[in-house]
């Protein structure tokens, strides 16, 4: 085409802002949002706005960072992982289940020494992602129901492996990386970062990081050009897994304690903060800096509720709302991204 | 014209964004007319049927339904007027009876509110006998046969009160006796005075039903013209595409040689292939630089066929050979890796819309350019030289993919294939649903990947298509080849005979 028939049809000036915002919303809307949460809370609260807090909420949200890091793969191949904080918990329980224990906790485990203990804990969260994989990609299993399963089996292995004890230690190793700091950084921050790069930079600029995009765009058409599409998607469930299994490990020293069931509240953590951020439900789009913004909405409020002193009860609801709110703008966006234009 | 048009539209024009798809386009619908619609993709008749069914309510001009003027605002308001339209892709609920489907959200109901069943198998047997249709009306409607959905639902909108009847492309998917059956009922349908906008691309179909025709080219309306001897294939394709139809009389409309390369090797074998019911016992070879054509009509099984020669099924016998050696292939990743590619039917199932063209171009070759970090330059690059080759109307490597017309996406999925040429190339309906000019593209790419040695297997159920691309032809009936076309002269009628 020459150019004077491409400026020819180039709508007018405000039509293409109207369509540049719409287009754009997904990434625009959290960001308002995080604005806005962090101007209300600094103005209701003085002590929202320290230094401390910052760090604070930095470290609250790295373990749901880790996890969710995991979580944007599988979202972004259009499928779901529902099974993050069951598997999260179980590799936790594991690597404590594989280090020598006080004597006072009533738990029959293996001490191994801490390298290995590790290695088993990534083994086995590993392993819990293949096997979804599995299920998800030869079977032919829906991801939303298998990882349904997966989320009992993770709770299982916890359940057994502790049996209603609670175990506190875990390898050096793990207690540094969960609960000391580098040079006045928390080292979860750092790992929690490291995770977000690498995935960022995997997501962008490699050839899985495109397949990955390309699957959840319209995997019919990534399988008739040859892409395995199910590998992708197996593959995304595994890295979710391992990182599920890696936020676990970290969550146990960062809480100071391996029990059943701590990790609950991080699935839905974790989905909030992966689609609060802008990445679409329905695949292909999106990616690590919308996951970043999600932690970012998710951490302020968490953390500037507790400093409006609200009524703990309440805070539940209007995380659930503004859920809710996420969701509604995430499909608008999409059906404003696929309205205005001809399909294929 | 003395009677009063049920349907007239004066003026109208409608723009997206800032594409004018029409322009100050006029149409009458007059009672009991057949009133044919043709002019190529993009030229806007089903934008204007959109305006018309209520699709778009957004447009400049004035619509009149029996002298009243009118704004749809949904599809309902169109019904409620009496205007209805059978879409190229059915909506029938295969699960659901045929009766069902005819009263689909307007059931019958007793004085209980219950479904009335015995009324509406009644009514449908009714209705559709009406249509020359003797069917049983409980059968899942999934189970027709294409052409008897097709008729279903337009025994649905019937059903809703449709004075005017939009049908848009009701017979790419029909065999010639379905297609006959089709104008049985449109002429019994225009004899008790109903109205009927028909769109097509067969020229011929348009010729044969239509009352009047009318052309359209680049969103205008050129011509309206009632159907006489005078008016004839060549007639329409000149005013279609503006040029002298003579200077692109295709070879096929009249008849072609077929001729087999002999002395290259044997690039693709299939021996014994069976997937019941889809197809039986298919076998041929294909040698490099060759083209053999599968014709058929639609259900035929040439679209499970195309399935299997790229992996997606594992036919149940028979075995196939690449080059000479066995291949398995287990799924679609082995079937190009050994040397298969693939251009489905449809192209959402090929093409990225929401991707820059350069991504849907590099797909599937990202293996060979980048082992790990992707190279968008170097992607660009390869796409730039296969829209300058190509021809693609496009700004550039990086517009996104869906910006792109019909034809123009066709190339892109070409494309995709021919930066790391395979050996053997599946086209399932390459030129469906494009105009002459379009086609004509693709008709040259596929001579090119010829002579580069790519031997190509094109399945269609267009003659047309099989026959400007074809060297050797095979005819699939019900899943089996029952004719095999080599070295003679042959027409478009030999292949309809054949199948």
């Amino acid at each position: 085409m020459d150019a004077a028939s491409a400026t020819q049809s180039r709508p007018p000036l405000a039509n293409r802002a109207g369509r540049w915002l719409s287009h754009r919303l997904r990434n625009i809307a959290p960001l308002l949002t995080l604005l806005f949460l962090i101007l209300f809370f600094s103005i209701a609260s003085p002590s929202f706005t320290s230094m401390g807090n910052v760090w604070n909420i930095l470290q609250q949200v790295s373990v749901t960072a880790i996890i969710a890091v995991g979580l944007t793969f599988v979202i972004l191949t259009a499928e779901i992982d529902l099974s993050v904080a069951a598997v999260a918990n179980a590799t936790g329980i594991v690597v404590a289940f594989f280090t020598l224990q006080d004597a006072s906790v009533a738990i029959a485990n293996l001490p191994l020494p801490g390298p290995i203990a590790i290695l088993l804990a990534l083994a086995a969260c590993a392993l819990l992602g293949l096997i979804t994989a599995v299920g998800v990609t030869r079977i032919g299993i829906p991801s939303f129901i298998m990882t349904l399963a997966m989320m009992q089996i993770g709770a299982g292995v916890s359940a057994l492996l502790v049996r209603g004890q609670i175990a506190y230690s875990v390898p050096p190793l793990i207690t540094t990386l969960g609960s000391r700091s580098f040079l006045g950084v928390p080292w979860i921050v750092i790992v929690a970062a490291l995770f977000l790069l690498v995935a960022h930079l995997v997501l962008t600029y490699t050839r899985f990081g495109r397949y990955v995009y390309m699957v959840g765009g319209n995997r019919e058409a990534a399988e008739n050009s040859g892409v395995n599409a199910g590998f992708v998607v197996g593959a995304a469930l595994v890295i979710s897994a391992v990182c599920s299994g890696v936020a676990g490990m970290l969550g146990v020293a960062y809480f100071g304690s391996a029990q059943q069931n701590e990790f609950d509240s991080y699935l839905l953590d974790a989905i909030a903060a992966v689609v609060v951020g802008g990445t679409s439900l329905f695949g292909g789009r999106g990616g690590i800096g919308n996951t970043i913004l999600g932690l970012f909405v998710l951490g302020v409020l968490n953390n500037g509720l507790d400093h409006v002193n609200i009524d703990s009860f309440l805070k539940i609801l209007i995380r659930g709302l503004i859920l809710l709110a996420a969701l509604v703008i995430n499909v608008y966006a999409e059906k404003l991204r696929t309205g205005d234009r001809g399909a294929v | 014209m003395a009677v009063e048009p049920i349907l007239e539209l004066v003026g109208i024009s409608k723009a997206f964004g800032g594409v004018q798809a029409l322009r100050d386009v006029d149409l009458a619908l007059a009672p009991g007319e057949i009133h044919g619609l043709v002019g190529e993709n993009g030229a806007g008749k089903s934008t204007l049927m959109k305006i018309i069914a209520g699709v778009h309510p957004e447009f400049g001009g004035i619509m009149r339904v029996r002298g009243r003027e009118v704004r749809f605002r949904a599809s309902r308001d169109a019904l409620a007027a009496g205007i209805g339209m059978v879409h190229q892709e059915l909506s029938i609920a295969p699960d659901l009876s045929v009766a069902e489907n005819v009263y689909l959200g307007a059931q019958p109901t007793n004085r209980f509110g219950m479904v009335d069943w015995g009324a509406m198998r009644r009514g449908a047997r009714d209705l559709l006998s009406r249509l020359g249709l003797e069917i049983d009306v409980d059968a899942p409607a999934g189970l027709l046969p294409i052409g008897v959905q097709q008729l279903v639902e337009l025994g649905r909108v019937l059903f809703s009160g449709a004075e005017a009847i939009i049908l848009d492309e009701p017979t790419s998917a029909l065999s010639p006796p379905e297609t006959e059956r089709l104008f049985e009922v449109l002429r019994r349908l225009k004899a008790e005075g109903r109205s009927i906008i028909f769109i097509s691309h067969f020229l011929d179909d348009i010729l044969r039903i239509s009352d009047v025709v009318s052309v359209f080219r680049n969103g205008r309306k050129v011509v309206t013209e009632r159907v006489s001897p005078a008016i004839d294939k060549g007639w329409l394709i000149e005013r279609m595409i503006g040029a002298q139809a003579a200077d692109l009389e295709e070879s096929w409309m009249g008849s072609i040689q077929l001729a087999t390369p002999r002395d290259a090797p044997v690039a693709f074998e299939a021996v014994g292939l069976t997937h019941a019911p889809a197809f039986r016992d298919v076998s041929f070879q294909v040698r490099a630089g060759e083209a053999l054509g599968v014709y058929g009509y639609m259900g035929c099984g040439q679209i499970e066929l195309s399935r299997a020669l790229f992996g997606k099924i594992q036919p149940r016998r028979g075995a196939m050979r690449i080059g000479g050696q066995p291949a398995r292939l287990s799924g679609a990743a082995a079937a190009k890796r050994a040397g298969m590619a693939f251009v489905p039917e449809s192209r959402r199932a090929m093409l990225f819309a929401e991707e820059p063209i350069y991504r849907n171009i590099s797909i599937s070759i990202l293996e060979t350019i980048s082992r790990i970090w992707v190279k968008p330059d170097r992607e660009r690059a390869i796409a730039a030289g296969h829209i300058q080759t190509l021809g693609i109307r496009a700004p550039g490597p990086s517009t996104r993919l869906g910006a792109l017309s019909g034809g123009n996406q066709q190339k892109v999925a070409l494309a995709r294939w021919l930066t790391r040429p395979p050996r053997v190339l599946v086209l399932c309906e390459p030129t469906r649903g494009m105009d002459v000019g379009a086609k004509e593209d693709v008709v040259r790419i596929v001579r090119s990947l010829k002579e580069q040695g790519i031997a190509v297997i094109v399945l269609s159920t267009e003659p047309e298509t099989v026959l400007s691309m074809a060297d050797r032809i095979l005819v699939l009936r019900r899943g089996e080849v029952v004719r095999e076309f080599a070295d003679m002269a042959i027409s478009k009628e030999d292949l309809l005979a054949a199948a």
